[in-house]
């Protein structure tokens, strides 16, 4: 079995309201699915739906090969969830937080200690494995959170906005332990806000929008189907950037009038960059500051998720 | 980082939930124990019902009591009765307050049985009520309380009250688990334990209500209750209070359980 998650057709509404209307996607085992889409697209619902703690209206759902409403309960002991809402027990301490779930997971108590013990460590939660988890910081209970939910080393993990509410330090941090369950084999979905984050983790994205699946593939992919790399150039008076807009008679160049910029698409960067370099400075036109602009996943993000709104 | 081998359980599904639910009977009964303030309240509400009913009412209406009974020994039932049917408000906090919190969804999104955290809830709120009658029982007895039970009526009794505070949770869990948030519980369950507790034979006998509220009150099912209690604590004839009570608490369970499962199992879907 090559997939851990194959999603055909789902379907999703609550009441009147169609959130997912026939999404279709597959994710390989040991790599990651990054899902991406605007706020209300529907990735709570999609991660929900995947974790069994939602019933849809069609389609057909299978987590490592089990169908999610028939063998709710085989789904539920292979995979790992941490929700948009950290999901710990308040009165209860880091440790015993750990040891409950991992027996809740079917561990018996020693493997439950054990592990315990391993994640505390693993998540730097040592210090305040004794304190109840009310009085942990918001990132310690979301790496609380992500530590429960691989108590059992599941196979698959769901992870919602794992990083959201993260300083940059313990964000690249939960890159880290996501980068290491990966290497051991783990599959990972994970929705997140930060393109950065799926850039640097997925090695596949999709977006949903409007309930279906508009763009998907590698990182690369995407944004080579979205946007060519851009040289901006910028003048320092307006005598100066009327002239060079007159110069420059490349397709598809922005202009921005109130910043005194010119963004053109370059295809063959240096090749492109020189031409056009060479040209200005033949017309005597001083540029002021020049940038290279790549296209980057929000780029591809705001470019998909736009079209749908017209 | 799974460094060695994890070992999981096995056994039938039976055992399985019977060892879900002890596991979630522990966490609940972390709760109450390191919910200090509830845990004050517990001890000490009860104490003050106690001592102000009797204080206050005693003089007034141990006229209207059979020769010889103090108010009291009348009032000890109602009172413990009372006590534990709002003491049984905790399992619908308990459970309002999960809801509220997502950790619910962590529960469903773990292999276990999911009626384990109800239950959960409702045997350590037993355990909570068992204390606070215990230290109502020794408060009665320093102020004057007499019970007259011997030691198959102490059986009775503690049977009685411990079927009718599980009965009582597993109904105030239906709460927990529909209404929408902890106030609503709060107000919810109190507009329902506060007449049916009143309107009993609990602080003042019956005779003297307005005729529609009197049949009320002999037949409502809390007044079989306290009935019971009553007798068996005065030693006097038991009736047919100790079987209605016993089927009415019986009657509330079997009902109660499937309808708290299924509202549960709804409402988290
Ligand atoms: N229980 C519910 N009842 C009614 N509508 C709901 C419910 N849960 C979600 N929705 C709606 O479904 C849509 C998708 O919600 P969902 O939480 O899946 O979005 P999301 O992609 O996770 O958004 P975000 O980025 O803000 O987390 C939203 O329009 C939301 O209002
Ligand atoms: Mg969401």
């Amino acid at each position: 079995m090559k997939q851990s998650i194959k999603v055909t057709n789902l379907h999703k509404s609550y009441g009147k309201v169609k959130v997912l209307k026939g999404v279709n996607f597959k994710v390989e085992k040991g790599t990651i699915l990054a899902l991406l889409g605007p706020n209300g697209a529907g990735k709570t619902t999609t991660v929900r739906i995947l974790s069994t703690l939602l019933s849809y209206d069609k389609g057909k759902v299978q987590v490592n090969g089990f169908d999610v409403k028939q063998d709710a309960d085989k789904v539920r002991s292979v995979i790992g969830l941490t929700g948009q809402a950290a999901a710990v027990d308040e009165l209860l301490t880091g440790r015993e937080n750990l040891v409950m779930m991992g027996r809740l997971y079917r561990l018996t108590s020693a493997s439950a200690k054990q592990r315990a013990e391993e994640l505390l460590k693993d998540f730097d939660l040592v210090d305040a494995a004794d304190r109840p988890a009310k009085t942990y910081s918001g990132g310690m209970r979301r790496r609380l959170d992500l530590a429960v939910s691989l108590i059992a080393a599941p196979p698959l993990i769901f992870l919602d906005e794992p990083t959201t509410g993260l300083d940059p330090r313990s964000r690249k941090a939960m890159w880290k332990i996501i980068e290491n369950l990966v290497k051991e084999g783990t599959t990972i979905l994970l929705t997140t806000q930060y393109l950065e984050e799926a850039d640097q983790l997925a090695d596949n994205i999709i977006v949903i929008d409007g309930g279906k699946v508009i763009a998907e593939g590698t990182a690369k992919q995407l944004k080579s189907k979205i946007g060519k790399d851009r040289l901006e150039l910028g003048f320092a008076s307006n005598k100066v950037f009327q002239q060079a807009k007159k110069a420059i008679k490349n397709q598809g160049v922005d202009t921005n009038d109130k910043e005194l910029l010119l963004s053109i698409p370059v295809k063959n960067s240096s090749r492109d960059v020189r031409d056009i370099l060479d040209k200005l400075e033949k017309e005597k036109i001083t540029v002021d500051n020049i940038a290279i602009h790549k296209p980057t996943l929000d780029d591809v993000f705001l470019s998909v998720t736009g079209k749908e709104d017209k | 980082m799974a460094s060695k081998e994890l070992e999981f359980i096995k056994t039938n599904k039976t055992g399985l939930a019977f060892r879900d639910t002890l596991i979630m009977i522990k966490r609940s009964s972390r709760h109450i124990l390191r919910n200090i303030d509830q845990l004050l309240g517990t001890f000490f509400q009860p104490i003050m019902f106690l001592v102000l009913f009797a204080a206050v009412f005693g003089g007034a209406i141990e006229l209207a009591l059979p020769e010889g009974v103090s108010y009291l020994s009348f009032l000890m039932a109602g009172i413990i009765v009372q006590t534990l049917a709002f003491g049984s408000t905790t399992t619908a906090v308990a459970i309002s307050n999960d809801l509220q919190k997502g950790i619910v969804d962590r529960f469903r999104s773990l292999p276990m049985n999911n009626l384990a955290v109800i239950t959960g809830h409702v045997v350590s709120d037993v355990f909570r009520n068992s204390i606070s009658t215990a230290v109502m029982i020794v408060v009665g007895l320093i102020i004057g309380f007499r019970p007259q039970a011997d030691f198959l009526g102490w059986i009775a009794i503690i049977g009685i009250l411990l079927l009718f505070t599980l009965a009582f949770s597993w109904l105030m869990a239906i709460m927990g688990v529909i209404a929408k948030s902890v106030e609503a519980v709060q107000w919810l369950t109190f507009i329902i334990i506060f007449p049916l507790t009143f309107a009993s034979s609990a602080f003042v006998p019956t005779d003297g209500m307005p005729r529609a509220l009197k049949a009320f009150a002999e037949n409502q099912p809390i007044t079989q209750v306290i009935e019971a209690i009553r007798a068996l604590f005065l030693d006097f004839p038991t009736e047919n209070y100790i079987w209605t009570a016993v089927a009415w608490c019986i009657a509330a369970i079997v009902v109660a359980v499937p309808i708290a499962a299924y509202v549960y199992r709804k409402k988290s879907a």
